[in-house]
């Protein structure tokens, strides 16, 4: 029996049909055609699916679509305000924090949530916070490089 | 992985949740971290789904020398709350911080992680050491259970089929106490190998709890010897190396809530 869920999806309000055991990752790709969230262990473990709900990071591959009802979601096709570049993704492609792809846009939802929280976490922080987000290219120094220069930049901008 | 079919009810009230899991496998859900999992895998098959994070269950406040936390209180928040930044109380902060991931953290709870019952739940082990109690309600009306008479075993515990957590209450520990919480993990899953948690009273006495060693976490007899605690083993900790990393996570929970219980001096 299908079910409606009103989300405000990347600053859109978005009502669609789903039932009641659709996960939120499979409501965004699937219902919205929003992909940038994916699918990659599917058991909570790897933070490929990685979106904001309310500003915070979280699975959504481990959240049913209608327990978010009302929420405000942001994936990685709606960081960025206008057309460019948000500084986490410009700091990911200028300190090369990213090969295949697949892991980043959980890893900079992820650095966002952070980053909202500690503009200046030093490399155990930015390590401990991204501890549920698996890259398997690069190793992970280049993503914290990637951070570190994305939250000095939000610094400057904010300053 | 899609969950079986279920019908999913968000109730409005706590007695709209009380009368929705009246119907047969129905089956509660807080913020989904333990749940959702079991979901996808098909373990778990129930047949309506109550959700019960609208019922404005979350919360951190100190009444008198207790500290009442809501059931769905999540680990980034019980993470971080001043009501809990003290000596006495900082094993329940320091093992929040560590629970799975930020991700986790943001949505997992305190109830739910309770009423999921994992045997290697780092939680109840602070819990037990503190001395805290659950309150439950349910269409009978509410009662209070000690911690340590809620957990029956693995993924079993006390609870009534219509019978949800609403709170955990902590009392504070007099003056002059410190707590930690300290676990050996599985590099990969993070569950506890072995976890401690301990409270340090004036004076020297104190109360441990052990974690991920057997079938659920359990206090250790004040003055007891861990020869005496049955720990179990399996193909990531045989029992004489679980043992031992259990004798060393008890050490230093105990150090560490020492140095805090001067602190707090």
């Amino acid at each position: 029996m299908p079910d409606r869920v009103s989300l405000v999806v990347n600053g859109e309000s978005r009502s669609l049909e789903v039932e009641g055991r659709t996960l939120l990752v499979d409501a965004l790709r699937d219902g919205l055609g929003l992909t940038g969230a994916h699918v990659g262990c599917d058991t909570s473990q790897c933070g490929a699916c990685t979106v904001l709900v309310d500003r915070r990071a979280v699975k959504s591959c481990t959240v049913l679509a209608l327990q978010v009802e009302g929420a405000e979601i942001t994936t990685i096709e709606g960081l960025a305000a206008g057309d460019g570049l948000h500084p986490l993704q410009q700091a990911f492609v200028e300190h090369h924090g990213l090969q295949c792809g697949f892991c980043t846009p959980g890893m900079i939802l992820t650095a966002s949530d952070l980053l909202s929280r500690d503009p200046d976490p030093d490399d155990e922080t930015i390590r401990r916070s991204l501890r549920g987000n698996y890259c398997r290219c690069t190793g992970y120094q280049p993503v914290v490089d990637s951070v570190r220069a994305a939250a000095e930049a939000l610094r400057e901008a904010a300053a | 992985m899609i969950p079986a079919e279920v019908r999913y009810v968000r109730a409005s009230s706590l007695d709209e949740a009380l009368d929705a899991l009246g119907e047969p496998d129905a089956k509660a859900l807080a913020g989904g971290q333990s749940l959702l999992p079991v979901l996808k895998l098909r373990i778990v098959r129930p047949s309506v789904l109550v959700d019960i994070g609208g019922l404005g269950l979350a919360g951190i406040e100190t009444v008198g020398d207790e500290v009442r936390i809501g059931a769905l209180t999540t680990w980034d928040r019980l993470a971080s709350d001043a009501a809990l930044a003290r000596p006495a109380l900082a094993a329940l902060a320091e093992c929040a911080a560590g629970v799975g991931d930020l991700q986790v953290r943001n949505r997992g709870t305190l109830g739910g992680s309770l009423a999921h019952a994992d045997p290697a739940s780092d939680v109840l082990a602070v819990v037990l050491a503190l001395g805290a109690r659950l309150e439950l309600r349910s269409p009978e009306g509410e009662r209070s259970l000690a911690a340590s008479d809620f957990v029956l075993g693995p993924f079993t515990t006390a609870l009534g089929e219509r019978e949800l957590i609403t709170s955990v209450v902590v009392p504070v520990p007099e003056p002059g106490s410190g707590s930690a919480y300290v676990s050996v993990e599985h590099p990969a899953s993070g569950f506890a190998l072995a976890g401690a948690a301990a409270l340090v009273r004036p004076g020297g006495s104190s109360s441990v709890a052990l974690t991920g060693v057997g079938a659920r976490a359990s206090l250790v007899p004040e003055g007891g010897s861990l020869d005496d605690v049955e720990i179990y083993g399996d193909r990531f900790a045989p029992e004489g190396y679980r043992r031992h990393v259990a004798v060393v996570v008890v050490r230093r929970a105990l150090e560490r809530a020492r140095a805090r219980a001067e602190e707090d001096m």
